[in-house]
């Protein structure tokens, strides 16, 4: 008989190890996936993770790599931070639309004026417009006790609703033949999010994910507020004993998440998408939290795990065009990801043993 | 002669590491109460595991009434006939009495003759208790009463209790002792387990005494005195705590016709608490569990924020303010319940340290933490309180209760507080830990330092404190010196007459 013994200690080995063993399975078991749907396994793991890389066109690829990884980064370690003091935020796909609104909005009322202040002050806008929709769960649910995982996720679909209305009414491009959607802000010099070396992806919103994962990694390890968030996920009663209000940090946390997917979703529409439109947002607020996860809510952790998710992305693309992978094969294999992980992570905190159960 | 009812010989049982029973022997006559006595630690849970099923001997042997005896399971062990009351009741809060007995039982009668058994049984052994009230309103008496009623629905041959007086005020503990007597002129045999040596004196036939897992000893209770019982315990002469006199100075802590209501709905109401705590001088708050020490001590450590005039540390009004506030001016706290509100279990010991001795040891500047000295403070809690733990950055629910405990103390008597309030501080803790807690307290008070103690053992407070009151449902009673104060009055303190009345039936 199988069963889980409690370590005294979490296992330092294990903890580091898991994301690598999960990756493992999930290739071993995609594999199988892939075989049983008539696909050659390993040309299509290779696909996903080799082509994107390395392979011929990789040129194309790489700079995609930073921009699908960027807003992916950025938003999840906004969310590690309340995730690790037990405050969920599920809607970051709302506050990401709603900093591209805001922000989008912003740069669109300077039209045609050219100056050096309209991309900052649009980046002020972006974070405001996600630390706006971020507080309407922090403010209800430090008020009236409301569940912020519900509000937060039904404000994901207002959200859509807005950007539907503003790409068909208030920010519809006047110019724009009746077509729905924003002017393109790549053609508005003051309010592009231009890349900063030509063809290398790397945009205001890669330097800004970089900077916030040494943001989050000094706030988590060095500073007494990023101790409390840790003190508050792992013993709430200890975290009152030691002085923490809890309001304080609920505004805090959601407020932090709320304006780092709203920087995303600014630095997406004045960047790689250009413009705002109904099928603007494709669920990096969601994947996010995947990231997250993966990443186990370490800084560097969502660091990586960002960058191998964009990689099963674009790896993902590649595998459908070429093998012809259904798509939703893909999400299964990206899914499995995250179930691997958790199902190994166990492994931290326990271990395994074989024999007779007993009490002790 | 007669017979043994229960006899073991030889019984080892081996954990990874550590050997919990290394050939313990214990023989148990029909109708005797035994007493099995050791610290915490010294195989005593293991062994009665072993008899109930719980957990199974690596080697030995065990006979129940001259025949073999290795019960797979409690089930077994239950069906033949020993019945085990735990320290940590299992009860539902949300339940009625007879719901919760109808729980633990195989096949479960109608209701309605469950709960008829349950009043014969009750009223046979002078155990009230009404079967339709809902155990969430019960005193902890009360709860220990439903399991004991638990077990004697099963008739058991052999009753086995875990420390059963440790949540009982006096008068509740001579109900229980009236009750086992009458078991034991039944013929029912009782295992009791307790530290409590003078309630083993009058209690108790026979005493078996472990340390580290081997038999040390045994002897007849009523003939050996505490104190010989103690040193075979702990295997060497014990440390009385030393206290001095003291003279005490103005004024530390005050509180004013404090009342705050419950903080959730098994709480309990604090009612016009009024007290004045002096430098230098140590007040014990008696009680029993649940009338509103939890509650107390968030009041004062500043979890649960008050009016500002009714709590006042040297003249100032800080009723208001948060812990870390109140950390600066020197009021200091150490709440019961070690893993999870004292201490943050999976965080190492460093992270504990400066879980709250950030402001006082200024471990943190300008709001950056500063590891290095959390990791010197937590080093110098390690040494000055013999806390047992290979390092600084072991995870808190590693260290067993007792060296935890003496790092929670020791966290807070290192700061040097100006008032230290400390709810339960030796529970759970060996006997020599525990004489270290206590004389780390007295030693702060001799420097001057306002100590409140808030605790369920009267020993304790009677050792170590210069005045004592009694919480009874959220109410404080009126300070009595010490010293003088007899068993009686202080369980009329206690509120004696709590739950004592017949139910009503």
């Amino acid at each position: 008989m199988i069963r889980l013994e409690k370590r005294p200690q979490p296992s330092q080995a294990w903890s580091l190890a898991t994301p690598l063993v999960a990756v493992l399975a999930t290739m071993i078991a995609g594999g199988l996936l892939f075989a049983a749907l008539g696909k050659p396994p390993i040309e299509a793991i290779r696909t996903i993770f080799w082509e994107p890389l390395f392979g011929e066109f990789s040129f194309y690829y790489r700079p995609q790599l930073l921009i699908k990884g960027a807003p992916l980064v950025l938003i999840a370690i906004g969310l590690s931070l309340g995730f690790k003091a037990g405050i969920w935020n599920i809607g970051a796909e709302g506050q990401y639309i709603m900093g591209a609104l805001t922000g989008a909005g912003v740069g669109l009322a300077f039209y045609p004026i050219e100056g050096w202040y309209v991309f900052p002050l649009m980046i002020l806008a972006g974070a405001f417009g996600g630390w706006l929709w971020a507080m309407i769960p922090a403010i209800l649910k430090t008020r009236f006790g409301t569940n912020e995982i519900l509000v937060s996720l039904m404000l994901v679909y207002v959200a859509e609703q807005l950007l539907a209305s503003m790409s068909l009414g208030l920010l519809k491009n006047p110019e724009g033949y009746g077509f729905p959607g924003s002017r393109n802000l790549q053609q508005y010099e003051s309010a592009h999010n231009a890349e900063l070396i030509a063809n290398s992806g790397l945009h205001l919103g890669v330097v800004a994910a970089f900077i916030a994962v040494i943001f989050a990694y000094v706030l988590l390890n060095r500073h007494m507020l990023g101790f409390h968030i840790r003190l508050t996920g792992e013993a709430p009663r200890a975290a009152r004993f030691a002085g923490v209000n809890p309001t304080r940090l609920i505004l805090f946390c959601l407020g932090t998440s709320g304006a780092l997917a709203g920087l995303a979703g600014l630095f997406e529409v004045s960047g790689p998408a250009g413009q705002v439109s109904i099928d603007f947002n494709v669920g990096y607020g969601f994947t996010a939290i995947i990231v997250a996860f993966l990443g186990r809510l370490h800084p560097v952790g969502i660091l990586l795990a960002g960058g191998l998710m964009a990689l099963t992305y674009i790896g993902g693309d590649i595998a459908q065009s070429n093998l012809g992978l259904p798509s939703s094969a893909i999400q299964v294999f990206q899914g499995m990801l995250l179930f691997f992980l958790l199902a190994f992570d166990l492994l931290t905190n326990f271990r395994i043993r074989l024999g007779a159960p007993e009490t002790a | 002669m007669t017979d043994p009812l229960l006899s073991l010989s030889g019984v080892t049982k081996a954990y990874p590491g550590v050997i919990a029973n290394d050939q313990v022997s214990l023989t148990i006559q029909p109708g005797e109460v035994h007493a099995l006595l050791g610290e915490n630690g010294a195989g005593k849970s293991t062994l009665v595991k072993m008899i109930y099923g719980l957990v199974k001997p690596d080697s030995g042997e065990m006979k129940l009434n001259g025949a073999a005896f290795a019960p797979a399971e409690p089930r077994q062990a239950r069906a033949d006939g020993i019945a085990m009351v735990f320290q940590h009741f299992s009860l539902f809060d949300a339940l009625n009495v007879a719901e919760n007995i109808a729980l633990g039982m195989e096949n479960p009668p109608k209701m309605r003759d469950l709960a008829r058994r349950i009043r014969d049984v009750s009223q046979t052994y002078g155990l009230p208790l009404d079967p339709s009230r809902r155990v969430g309103d019960l005193s902890a008496g009360e709860r220990q009463r439903v399991e004991i009623i638990r077990c004697l629905l099963q008739d058991p041959k052999l009753l086995i209790m875990d420390e059963p007086t440790s949540v009982l005020t006096p008068q509740e503990v001579g109900i229980l002792f009236e009750t086992l007597r009458k078991l034991r002129s039944e013929g029912t045999s009782i295992l009791y387990i307790s530290h409590k040596l003078e309630e083993i004196r009058s209690l108790c036939d026979a005493a078996t005494i472990l340390r580290l897992g081997k038999n040390v000893g045994s002897c007849i209770p009523s003939d050996t005195s505490a104190r010989d019982m103690a040193e075979m315990m702990v295997g060497s002469a014990l440390k009385t705590p030393a206290r001095s006199t003291r003279s005490f100075g103005d004024s530390a802590l005050e509180v004013q016709n404090l009342t705050v209501s419950a903080p959730s709905e098994f709480g309990t109401t604090l009612r016009d608490i009024s007290l004045t705590l002096r430098q230098g001088e140590i007040l014990g708050i008696g009680g029993v569990a649940g009338n509103g020490q939890d509650e107390l001590l968030s009041v004062l450590s500043g979890e649960l924020s008050t009016s500002p005039a009714s709590v006042q540390l040297n003249g100032h009004s800080i009723g208001h303010l948060g812990p870390n506030q109140r950390r600066g001016l020197g009021l200091l706290s150490a709440p019961e319940e070690r893993l999870g509100h004292a201490a943050a279990p999976d965080m190492s010991l460093t992270e504990n340290a400066m879980l709250t001795g950030a402001v006082r040891e200024k471990l943190a500047q300008g709001g950056f933490l500063k590891w290095g000295a959390a990791r010197g403070f937590a080093a110098r809690i390690i040494e000055a309180f013999d806390v047992r733990t290979p390092g600084t950055e072991n995870a808190a629910r590693a260290l067993s209760g007792g060296n935890l405990q003496k790092f929670v103390i020791g966290r807070e008597v290192l700061q040097n507080p100006k008032v230290l309030v400390v709810n339960q501080p030796t529970w759970g803790v060996d006997a020599a830990a525990a004489a270290a807690i206590r004389q780390s307290l007295l030693d702060l008070a001799a420097e001057g330092a306002a100590i409140l103690c808030i605790s369920q053992d009267l020993d304790e407070l009677m050792e170590i404190s210069d005045i004592f009151a009694a919480l009874n449902e959220g109410r404080l009673s009126p300070p009595r010196e010490t010293t003088g104060l007899t068993v009686e009055e202080i369980g009329l303190m206690m509120g004696g007459a709590h739950g004592m009345e017949v139910a009503h039936v």
